[in-house]
């Protein structure tokens, strides 16, 4: 996985509290925690985690936020408890008792899905149970909250999930408007112009446009932020 | 001939990467060499047609609504569906342990060149998203999922080598800099979609 990781610091001492120096919740440090992977340290643009079950729900908007929000909530949770565990967890069994806990929660949202959103959960179809190998979880479970303490691993969750949600729900924007002339369902784009020959683009609708979607996203974002050109 | 019908079609038709966009993440990530594409593909395709099965079998004689009535009539109604996540993955990590320790012993030739990438398949969505479109399909027969396992698997190995040949032979043009690397490999990988969409309704 080509995660740039400045944030691994080395593993503490097993014991379980540790008194530290205080420091403000919401210090420069610990925004900045929030702030980073919206941009500069983009899930899916930069570290490349996540794409997986990403893309294939972008085709409307409201399976885009409902996905944002389980994955949001499986994401700051799991730091979380991770994190509390971190000075337990035997170092050679980490993944399984990872995934346990990632897939405990992936159980509870689909539980909630199905018993509230019954559509949407449907439209997820799979995809709400493949969070589980979702990188983006895994990834920031072994490159953070293995790491740090429960808060500054919450903060990380809910940072990663935010910029994981910005790209999810740009590209779904872009897909409903262009690929059906609707967002949220409803029609935005008026009558006139399809009696003067507009016609949406069904391409739009199709997996492959996801793709080049996000391609075009990562082009537009680099060309403003030159720092994360690669170089080869 | 219905089994020959469902491997082509997952390979092609349903294709794991072009048409689900699952194991995304080693698939952009170990795509810049063809040697350690074929490498991971092969892998994969290993442990697709081995948990595949695997869960099939656990799903329809544990999970389902009355798959437990083999124990006896007072069983018939227990639905333990909500468990398939939970048992999937453990089934799939565990098995790549297994795998791992299995070729490591018996064919170490073969463990060398898979080498690092058995670990990390556990965590390749294309393993789990082949557990769940075939608890998804309710395949008739062990031998439909374990056919349907393996076809993902090859399609899977498909893409990854195309993508890792056109990525060697790129690296020699001249990309606009901010597209370099991940934008044209997204773009490239829509593209190929596009070809591939070529394929839908094949009947054999």
């Amino acid at each position: 996985m080509a995660a740039k990781e400045k944030n691994k610091t080395p593993k503490k001492p097993l014991v379980l509290f540790v008194k530290e120096e205080k420091e403000p919740l919401f210090s420069k440090k610990n925004r900045a925690l929030m702030s980073d992977p919206l941009n500069d340290n983009n899930p899916i643009t930069v570290q490349v985690l996540g794409i997986c079950s990403a893309l294939a729900i972008t085709v409307q908007l409201k399976p885009a936020i409902v996905m944002s929000v389980a994955v949001l909530f499986v994401l700051a949770m799991s730091n979380v408890i991770v994190s509390v565990m971190r000075n337990l967890i035997p170092n050679r069994i980490r993944i399984i008792v990872q995934l346990v806990v990632v897939a405990a929660l992936v159980v509870i949202v689909d539980l909630v899905l199905k018993a509230f959103l019954y559509d949407v959960s449907k439209q997820l179809s799979v995809f709400v149970g493949l969070i589980i190998t979702n990188c983006i979880v895994m990834g920031r479970l072994e490159a953070f909250a293995l790491g740090n303490g429960p808060w500054k691993s919450f903060l990380d969750g809910i940072g990663n999930a935010a910029g994981y949600a910005w790209i999810l729900i740009a590209v779904a924007f872009f897909r409903e408007l262009l690929g059906s002339g609707k967002l949220f369902g409803l029609q935005v784009i008026p009558d006139g112009f399809y009696s003067l020959g507009y016609v949406n683009n069904g391409l739009m609708l199709l997996s492959p446009m996801a793709l080049i979607t996000v391609g075009v996203i990562i082009w537009i974002q680099r060309s403003k932020n030159r720092k994360l050109i690669e170089k080869n | 001939m219905d089994l020959v019908n469902l491997f082509v079609k997952s390979i092609f038709i349903d294709n794991m990467i072009f048409a689900y966009f699952l194991g995304m993440c080693s698939y952009l990530a170990v795509s810049k060499t063809v040697k350690t594409a074929v490498g991971l593909g092969a892998a994969v395709i290993f442990v697709l047609a081995i948990t595949v099965p695997i869960n099939y079998l656990i799903d329809n004689y544990l999970l389902r609504a009355g798959a437990l009535s083999w124990l006896g009539p007072q069983y018939a109604e227990i639905d333990l569906s909500f468990l398939s996540f939970i048992l999937f993955i453990a089934v799939i990590a565990s098995m790549v342990q297994l795998v791992e320790m299995v070729v490591e012993k018996f064919a170490p030739a073969l463990y060398g060149a898979l080498g690092i990438f058995l670990p990390l398949i556990a965590v390749n969505c294309a393993i789990l998203g082949g557990s769940l479109f075939m608890q998804q399909r309710d395949f008739s027969g062990i031998s439909e999922a374990s056919v349907y396992g393996l076809g993902s698997g090859v399609g899977w190995l498909l893409a990854i080598v195309a993508i890792a040949s056109i990525r060697e032979k790129i690296a020699y043009s001249n990309i606009p800099a901010p597209l370099k690397g991940l934008g044209i490999t997204f773009i490239l990988t829509g593209l190929m979609a596009v070809a591939f969409m070529s394929f839908m309704g094949i009947k054999l």
